[in-house]
């Protein structure tokens, strides 16, 4: 089949491939769940709403907490960026863009839910309670990953892509045999969310999440953020079908988000959760949206994207649709987007001073925690490097 | 106190239902574990007995099954998964060896993987290809792993309840051709607490010329060598590893300081095999104990091949005494 098939052809077996990918289809198609517009517009959808639950105050004070929430993860993105700058950090992963995917997602979540993340979570990881500071640790070298996992139930940043997306199965299939599934105890019942982007959509390991979690019918829900970027391969490298369409294969539910409407995203993400701790099985949720920085800050996309894509893109902007929305509709004042961005700086105050004191560790710490029970090899190992140390003058070993 | 003769295949099979019975966090999970009981019997009956929650037919995918159990470990479980076959375990060699190896240094030690990884391994059965392979030295490569091999019922019945109480992921080996071989009396007043340690090797004969360390599927091979050079009035030391990672050189260092000799078994490949790691620690700690080069015997450096020539592949009794004969003309 031709890559440049004109939109509506139907070969013998089924649309051509030039009816699921190109311009026609840039702004998601008509299968994007949107309750927000870039404009601010609020609009209907038939399956999901928000606020339907609040009083119009709620509302207004839940949409002004998630523009807070994303003002503030875009704060610690744009400092660690700039920390990677200075020297600070070896790498940052940047999520530039991807702002409302990961709150609304993020603050879908019940205390006790699980989240694994991939190594760009950081806004899903502010929502869990996780210290921002926290995050830069393993982008500076001084860690593999601060946090304790169990005291927010929010994984490690998993680097091996897809990894993570097996272990939030296996993690969902524990909460099945715990019995914290489908008991209709909204204390109790508990979901698992797996993180992952449109590059780790061709990984084995997240083809067979998919397979383990619809034959055992796992509470875990599969969030993927396709960014459209797996640092220089398109989404078409990765599929040839609109994401969320590959779920059906699978045996289970597959929608697509607008990634860059956070009221959308919320909705549907609480959903998918409820689902699953309901005890109806997995759920995949596309979040469409668009990575607006590089992979990393070691990458450089203008070798391989156009500027007038990263320009349409800016138009849809996750955090200027929810302004001009509260704006429009008076819910907040200058007042209140002084204050948070106030916040922002104080954020960004704490996160360049907390990460330059952050301090290397001793380089004999690197002997621990490799084993419950240390063998007597490592042991000896352990002592002969803390001897040889020993012999140099003023050693902090 | 009863006794009762059981195969490594039967005791595996006892550890595996004492384990359960003893810690409602045992899992065990593979494929075709649940109703067949395995594709050679070891979890047989399992199912039936502890349910489809604990005893867990998995989709055919062995990073899945891997993956997974990380999951389950991570939210307190103790998962035990079969590999049906060695040659089977690459699919999920990332997962193992990035991920079940790494939790607890990643998290500083907040995620342990206290995980059992059961495979069968080694050749000898007239399989087709990946069905033979000895993959052990890829893992006991590997930080945050350890690996065990056990080579008689008794040990299987005791070592695999220690794996799964150690609170390391353990890769657990099976010497697939002694499944149905051998039977072995089971004093069954011993308990776990008293039971010979896992991470221990051990001499399972005493000699005075050459020391031979063996594992797994070639202890049986080692101990036939032993008897017939005592023939021959050549009196061999065999030693079982049992651990390779970590190894346990005490009794090792102990046999090679009185007899001067090694000769080091395995099927696995030569080229950095076991026995390399092996001969690198006894001429480090005895170098001058030595009276022979520490030799090698093992699978040869090709794959494993076409099962009508695997027995000349496989190390024999008789490779074994040409190594014994060489090292004693040294």
């Amino acid at each position: 089949m031709s890559e440049n098939a004109t939109p509506g052809n139907r070969g013998e077996f089924g649309p051509d491939l030039g009816e699921v990918f190109g311009p026609h289809v840039a702004d998601g198609g008509p299968e994007l769940i949107q309750l927000l517009t870039p404009e601010g517009e609020r609009k209907e959808h038939p399956d999901f709403s928000f606020g339907s639950d609040m009083s119009a105050d709620e509302e207004a004070e839940t949409i002004r907490g998630f523009y807070r929430d994303m003002v503030l993860t875009r704060r610690i993105d744009t400092e660690a960026t700039a920390l990677q700058r200075h020297g600070e950090l070896g790498i940052w992963a940047q999520l530039l863009g991807q702002e409302a995917a990961q709150i609304g997602a993020g603050r879908a979540l019940r205390p006790q839910d699980y989240v694994f993340p991939t190594y760009r979570e950081h806004g899903v990881a502010y929502c869990r309670g996780v210290d921002p500071l926290n995050l830069l640790g393993l982008f500076r070298g001084v860690d593999h990953g601060a946090w304790n996992p169990n005291d927010n139930n929010f994984g490690l940043y998993t680097i091996v892509i897809g990894a993570q997306a097996l272990h939030a199965t296996g993690y969902a299939m524990g909460i099945q045999r715990d019995g914290a599934v489908g008991t209709g105890d909204p204390e109790r019942d508990a979901a698992v969310i797996a993180h992952f982007g449109d590059g780790a959509s061709s990984q084995g390991d997240v083809n067979e999440a998919f397979i383990f979690a619809a034959s055992y019918n796992a509470p875990v829900v599969f969030f993927c953020q396709n960014n459209q970027w797996a640092i220089s391969e398109p989404i078409e490298r990765q599929t040839r079908i609109p994401l969320y369409q590959r779920a059906l294969g699978f045996g289970f539910p597959g929608v697509r988000v607008d990634g860059n409407d956070v009221l959308a995203t919320y909705a549907v993400t609480r959903a998918a959760l409820q689902r699953a701790r309901d005890g109806q099985g997995p759920t995949f949720v596309e979040a469409y949206t668009y990575r607006m920085g590089a992979h990393t800050t070691t990458d450089d996309p203008t070798r391989y994207r156009l500027s007038d894509d990263v320009e349409n893109w800016k138009l849809k902007d996750p955090i200027a649709r929810v302004k001009a929305y509260l704006t429009r509709n008076g819910l907040a004042d200058d007042a209140f987007f002084d204050a948070v961005e106030e916040e922002a700086k104080e954020l960004g105050h704490h996160l360049r001073e907390g990460c330059k004191a952050l301090p290397d560790p001793k380089p004999m710490s690197m002997f621990d925690h490799v084993y419950a029970e240390e063998p007597e090899e490592l042991r000896a190992q352990r002592e002969g490097f803390a001897a040889y140390l020993e012999t140099f003058e003023g050693s902090h070993s | 106190m009863s006794t009762q003769k059981i195969t490594l295949a039967k005791g595996l099979n006892m550890g595996l239902r004492k384990a359960m019975e003893d810690d409602p966090k045992v899992l065990v999970m593979g494929e075709d574990v649940g109703k067949l009981g395995g594709v050679f019997r070891i979890t047989d009956g399992l199912q039936k007995d502890f349910g489809e929650d604990r005893v867990i037919d998995s989709p055919l995918a062995e990073s899945g099954i891997v993956g997974t159990a990380v999951g389950m470990a991570l939210r307190g479980y103790r998962p035990v998964v079969e590999i049906q076959f060695d040659g089977f375990v690459y699919p999920a060699y990332d997962q193992i060896v990035c991920q079940v190896a790494k939790m607890r240094y990643r998290s500083k030690g907040r995620s342990p993987m206290p995980m059992v990884i059961r495979i069968p391994f080694g050749g000898g059965i007239g399989a087709v290809e990946h069905h033979s392979e000895s993959p052990e030295a890829q893992f006991a490569h590997t930080p945050g792993l350890k690996v065990v091999a056990c080579s008689n019922p008794v040990d299987g019945y005791w070592m695999i309840q220690q794996a799964i109480a150690s609170d390391d992921p353990v890769i657990f080996l099976e010497p697939k051709r002694q499944y149905h071989a051998d039977k072995q009396e089971l004093d069954e007043s011993t308990t776990l607490a008293n039971a010979y340690p896992l991470f221990a090797s051990r001499v399972v004969r005493r000699g005075s010329d050459v020391t031979v360390l063996s594992y797994g599927p070639t202890v049986k091979t080692a101990m036939q060598a032993a008897e017939a050079a005592s023939t021959e009035g050549k009196s061999l030391e065999v030693i079982d590893l049992r651990t390779l990672s970590p190894l346990d050189m005490g009794p090792v260092l102990e046999s090679v300081r009185r007899t001067g000799r090694v000769v080091i078994t395995h099927e696995a490949h030569v080229n950095l095999g076991m026995g390399s790691e092996l001969a690198a620690r006894i001429q480090e700690q005895c170098f001058y104990s030595l009276e022979a080069p520490v030799l090698r015997v093992g699978g040869f450096d090709t794959p494993y091949p076409a099962s009508r020539i695997e027995e000349d592949f496989l190390p024999d009794l008789d490779r074994v005494l040409d190594a014994v004969d060489r090292t004693l003309a040294y």
